[in-house]
């Protein structure tokens, strides 16, 4: 059977597709995955659907409300927005990230999302960001925190016939920050072997409020509140950085393979953490 | 229906092809249109051997479908000499023997086309980074960053020329 291509102009059209299509049927957003899981003889797909021709989800809507992301607006894209890279530097850094200028032109934030790698750059990122997901299907729409995606390497909670159509970013009260840093052994175009998005709310010098999250060290992201506790109250002294460190290492359940051992990709995601809390407090106004 | 009618834009040319929907790009460039410029080095991304452009945007051809093109703008190696006479990135690949088996070159031609668009005068590690989504076995990089630097120059200096050319006319 050969396989179909559809171009849907609306995200219920989108989702009615992937319902009725009996066989394997994808979402098509920069194919930076599913076309390479194609060439490799991964999957064999009865039907794609590309969502590049849905309008609602190719723009970027931001305003003090929050921040709206289409699943198909591209790295590079969401890179030249300026207005979003200055509210969420952390975000769209992580994003910006992924691969090379060529990949870039073509990958989305959801796509990294749904191709459920442990090592996707703009996860963790997104879930410090308390990033929603909204979620439509034939019958109407929810909106899903992004930690409750994927459940595990390569699976989603995503049922058949749904779609993520965006990704919302709440309203940014003003002293907050936000920053992502990986490991990799190369400098560009590396898989990472240990990641840390860390974004967090200042109020008269301190920090209110702060979400930790590790990429690569678990099957899937994993949110350390034990870390942000230790910094919430803190000015991010020696100490409470000290403390998130040693949670995030606590937290951390990594592979061992000739990229990072146990040890040590346990002991730097404490080390990134604590680097990546530095930027996130200096870029909230932080002294 | 197995194949997909696509229409598209190439080099500024209208062009249409048909192919089955699970067909590459770069396949469809090679084998249907005679555009074999663009290379498979490996087919998944890695390389950027296929690099191209699409609606003005560098991509890898091998990780676009064919069917992808359909109403959208692209442009490819062949497109990058006009009239016969080769860009200055193309003389100074030759210039400071930046390719020795020749087969990274085009996509490091049009990576490096895209980048000196949007930025003149790149750093040598804007440049580097720039280059990063292109693999070349050949030649460690090096001559390919002199030659994209001289380009940069050459190219600033066109520039400022044709600026000069535009104020003299209205005064
Ligand atoms: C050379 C190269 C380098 C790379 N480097 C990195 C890197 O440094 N870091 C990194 O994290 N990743 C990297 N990747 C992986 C990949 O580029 C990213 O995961 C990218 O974000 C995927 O996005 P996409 O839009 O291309 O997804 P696609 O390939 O289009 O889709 C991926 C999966 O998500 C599903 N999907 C997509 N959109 C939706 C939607 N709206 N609703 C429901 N399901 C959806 C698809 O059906 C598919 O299963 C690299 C890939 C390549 C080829
Ligand atoms: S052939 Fe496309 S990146 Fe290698
Ligand atoms: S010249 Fe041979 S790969 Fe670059």
């Amino acid at each position: 059977m050969p396989m179909r291509y559809e171009t849907p102009s609306t995200t219920r059209e989108a989702a009615a597709l992937l319902e009725n299509e009996a066989g394997a049927a994808f979402v098509l957003a920069g194919g930076t995955d599913l076309l390479v899981r194609m060439k490799l003889g991964h999957i064999e797909p009865a039907l794609l659907v590309d969502i590049k021709h849905i309008p609602a989800m190719s723009s970027i809507t931001h305003s003090a409300k929050g921040t709206r992301i289409g699943a198909a607006v591209s790295g590079a894209e969401l890179g030249e927005h300026k207005a979003v890279a200055k509210a969420w530097p952390g975000v769209v850094e992580a994003t910006n990230l992924i691969g090379s200028d060529q990949v870039q032109s073509r990958c989305t934030m959801v796509g990294n999302l749904c191709n459920a790698s442990p090592a996707a750059d703009s996860v963790p990122a997104m879930i410090a960001a308390g990033a929603k997901a909204v979620v439509v299907s034939r019958l109407g729409r929810r909106t899903v925190p992004v930690e409750k995606i994927v459940t595990g390497p390569g699976q989603t909670s995503l049922n058949k016939g749904e779609v993520i159509e965006a990704i919302v970013l709440p309203a940014r009260p003003s002293r907050s920050g936000d920053a992502y840093l990986r490991f990799i052994p190369r400098t560009e175009m590396d898989i990472a072997v240990v990641s840390a998005g860390v974004n967090l709310t200042l109020e008269r010098g301190r920090v209110k409020t702060a979400r930790v999250v590790l990429g690569a060290v678990a099957p899937t992201a994993v949110v350390v509140p034990a870390a942000a506790r230790a910094i919430i109250g803190s000015r991010l002294d020696e100490g409470a950085l000290e403390k998130l460190a040693a949670a995030c290492s606590a937290a951390c359940n990594p592979i061992d393979d000739k990229r990072g051992t146990v040890e040590y990709r346990t002991k730097v995601a404490g080390v990134l953490a604590k680097r990546a809390a530095k930027i996130a407090f200096q870029r909230a106004g932080g002294a | 229906m197995a194949a997909h009618l696509v229409s598209t834009t190439i080099n500024g040319d209208a062009v249409e092809f048909a192919c089955p929907a699970d067909e590459s790009l770069l396949s469809a460039l090679r084998n249907r249109l005679g555009l074999s410029g663009a290379k498979e080095g490996c087919g998944t991304g890695d390389c950027g051997a296929c690099s191209v452009t699409l609606d003005g945007r560098l991509v890898c051809s091998c990780l676009v479908l064919g069917v992808e093109a359909n109403g959208r703008k692209i442009t490819t190696i062949e497109g990058m000499a006009e009239n016969g006479v080769l860009h200055p990135l193309q003389e100074n690949f030759i210039e400071y023997a930046a390719l020795q088996c020749g087969i990274c070159t085009p996509g490091f031609l049009i990576a490096a086309k895209v980048l000196l668009e949007r930025n003149p005068n790149p750093t040598e590690t804007e440049i580097r980074y720039a280059l990063a989504g292109n693999l070349c076995r050949c030649t460690g990089y090096d001559k390919i960053v002199r030659a994209v630097q001289a380009s940069a120059r050459e190219l600033r200096q066109i520039e400022k020329r044709k600026g000069r050319k535009k104020k003299g006319k209205k005064s």
